[in-house]
């Protein structure tokens, strides 16, 4: 059946483009800006594509050695933490999975507390303060390591598998861990997918915990980096002239531009995983 | 011995979850039972239990103060803002791409309408500050194009609660909108053929059946969203305010991280996050309790 094009229909998809070109002008902007060159910066006249074609801030900037530690930092963090979050919230939501867990309700009450009240910022703080975490990699891991939304999503998929399979496993010998890592994990992928997504994703975000829990500029993540560039300007390099402001411009759209840059290329996985979690999680227990 | 017994039966499954369990002690119980010293007067070398009690000192200087009422307006006001600008947003979005009959185009704007989600709060509240910046933003050289004199947004306490709202919803407006369209796919597609048999317009189609169709999970979300009116993320006002804006973007969580943890006044800052804490559960219960009810309800 072939639908005529009303009134409407352009409409709408004019104003669904105007949309699309909200979210990705700004990118492209920011990309076009950071490879033109100083002259046509400083004149405005680049607004869509570069002018001037010249890579030179990238350059200055991998050469910084604050940007260049804290893109190591964040990798690390991401990678490290990721891991731990990922075996932790997998453990505990296999097992809060069970219906016939003995104090389950108990359990899931204890966690989903928290979700409604805490003890916040500060008496946080003191907490991590205590037990040594700060200026620490383990103050960009662990005080975020669990995120109860992530933990339920992760129950109600493991919720929904079949208890035969669990049975047949059994039956061929093998214990309830044999169960877990032989039969149901690799059929879990695409929740493992997006659940490590998720906390890699925030984790690469973070920068809350970075501000309260790092004084040590060696351990500072990306954020922060970008943040101070942003804020107080210039990666200092000698030599600075005239179009200091312009090419600082450049520098600092550069920066935001590499921070974003992972996000955006692991964006096509994110999608094909993230939508199927959200709707998981939507689904009542 | 039941309970023993079943308590080895899962004991693999315990500890499985003992990590998980200790996680929450730490990181989250701790600092509940961490609220005692905003009645103490908290000092380093005593530590929480040495320190002196003061009793409701701190809660009674804060209210006080003549910046207490300011902050707690100003909190309620970013949310109910965020609320009644950026609520509407994802459904109308979730409409019109519902409307929409290219499914390959719908597929290339959902996409794209996600992205903002994932980047990070410092990128967009930096981008914000570089756009809208007086000397060179781009804003300010389109505003320049058509002869008005450049506006310094940032650093306008007028100005931040719209930034703080549009950024909001620039960023989590195509999110928002997954679960409208999940919604919108339970729709009986019958109801739209018996409805175009009787010769219904498509708006018709959409006020009788589209938005009835998704009015449960509307008002569900409107339910947990006014639920967490207050909970403003920290992070995202910390970033884009700054002594020029205070005014109007000072909210309790950044007033709690300047006077209580740089400046070192744990015990006050601590009474602050409780009284935050305590009107954000009580919104939270409140909301939940009604919920039950709409939920009761909604069966008939």
């Amino acid at each position: 059946m072939v639908k005529r094009l009303q009134p409407f229909d352009v409409f709408n998809i004019l104003l669904l483009l105007l949309f699309s070109a909200t979210v990705l002008y700004p990118f492209i902007y920011m990309i076009s800006v950071s490879l033109s060159s100083s002259a046509y910066i400083m004149r405005g006249e680049v607004t869509l594509l570069p002018k001037g074609f010249t890579t030179h801030v990238y350059e200055t900037i991998f050469n910084s050695s604050r940007i260049v530690t804290g893109y190591k930092n964040t990798i690390m963090y991401v990678v490290f933490g990721t891991t731990i979050s990922l075996v932790l919230t997998t453990m505990a939501a296999y097992s809060l999975a069970r219906k016939t867990l003995v104090m389950r309700k108990q359990i899931t009450f204890f966690i989903i507390f928290t979700m409604l009240f805490n003890g916040g910022m500060i008496p946080t703080f003191l907490v991590v303060r205590s037990i040594g975490l700060l200026d620490t990699i383990w103050a960009m891991v662990l005080p975020t390591a669990i995120s109860a939304w992530n933990l339920f999503v992760m129950r109600t998929f493991f919720q929904g598998m079949p208890v035969e399979l669990e049975e047949s496993g059994n039956m061929d010998g093998l214990g309830d861990i044999g169960v877990l890592t032989r039969i149901i994990l690799p059929l879990s992928k695409p929740v493992l997918a997006t659940i490590g997504l998720f906390y890699g994703v925030a984790i690469w975000n973070n920068f809350f915990s970075a501000l309260l829990y790092l004084r040590d500029s060696e351990l500072f993540p990306l954020q922060v980096v970008i943040r101070q560039l942003v804020m107080m300007g210039i990666i200092t390099t000698e030599g600075q002239n005239s179009d200091e402001m312009e090419v600082d411009q450049a520098v600092k759209f550069a920066t935001i531009i590499i921070g974003t840059l992972p996000i955006i290329m692991t964006y096509p996985f994110l999608q094909k995983y993230f939508v199927k979690g959200v709707l998981i999680g939507s689904v009542k227990g | 011995m039941r309970g023993m017994q079943k308590l080895k039966r899962d004991k693999i499954f315990l500890l499985l979850l003992l990590p998980t369990i200790l996680y929450y002690v730490i990181f989250k119980y701790m600092p509940m039972f961490g609220i005692v010293i905003s009645f103490k007067q908290y000092e380093v070398f005593k530590g929480i239990w040495e320190s002196d009690w003061v009793g409701l000192k701190h809660y009674i200087t804060f209210f006080q103060s003549p910046s207490a009422w300011n902050l707690i307006r100003n909190t309620f006001l970013i949310g109910f803002y965020s609320l009644i600008f950026g609520f509407p947003a994802p459904i109308i979005l979730a409409l019109l791409l519902n409307e929409l009959r290219q499914n390959g185009l719908k597929r290339v704007f959902q996409s794209l309408s996600y992205l903002p989600h994932f980047i990070s709060i410092v990128v967009v509240t930096s981008m914000a500050t570089m756009f809208l910046s007086p000397t060179n933003g781009i804003v300010n050289e389109l505003l320049g194009f058509l002869g008005i004199d450049p506006i310094p947004f940032m650093q306008k306490a007028s100005w931040f609660r719209t930034i703080y709202v549009s950024t909001g919803i620039w960023q989590e407006v195509g999110w928002g909108s997954i679960i409208y369209l999940a919604a919108l796919t339970t729709i009986d597609p019958q109801l739209y053929d018996a409805a175009e048999m009787d010769g219904a317009s498509r708006g018709k189609k959409m006020w009788h059946i589209t938005i009835p169709g998704i009015m449960p999970a509307i008002v569900i979300l409107l339910i947990l969203r006014v639920g967490n009116i207050i909970d403003i993320g920290f992070e995202k006002v910390y970033l884009l305010y700054n002594p020029a804006t205070y005014e109007t973007a000072d909210i309790l969580s950044t007033y709690v991280y300047r006077t209580g943890l740089v400046a070192g006044n744990f015990s006050y800052g601590a009474a602050i996050d409780v009284f935050s804490g305590v009107i954000g559960l009580i919104f939270v219960v409140t909301v939940n309790h009604i919920a039950r009810k709409v939920g009761e309800n909604s069966l008939w």
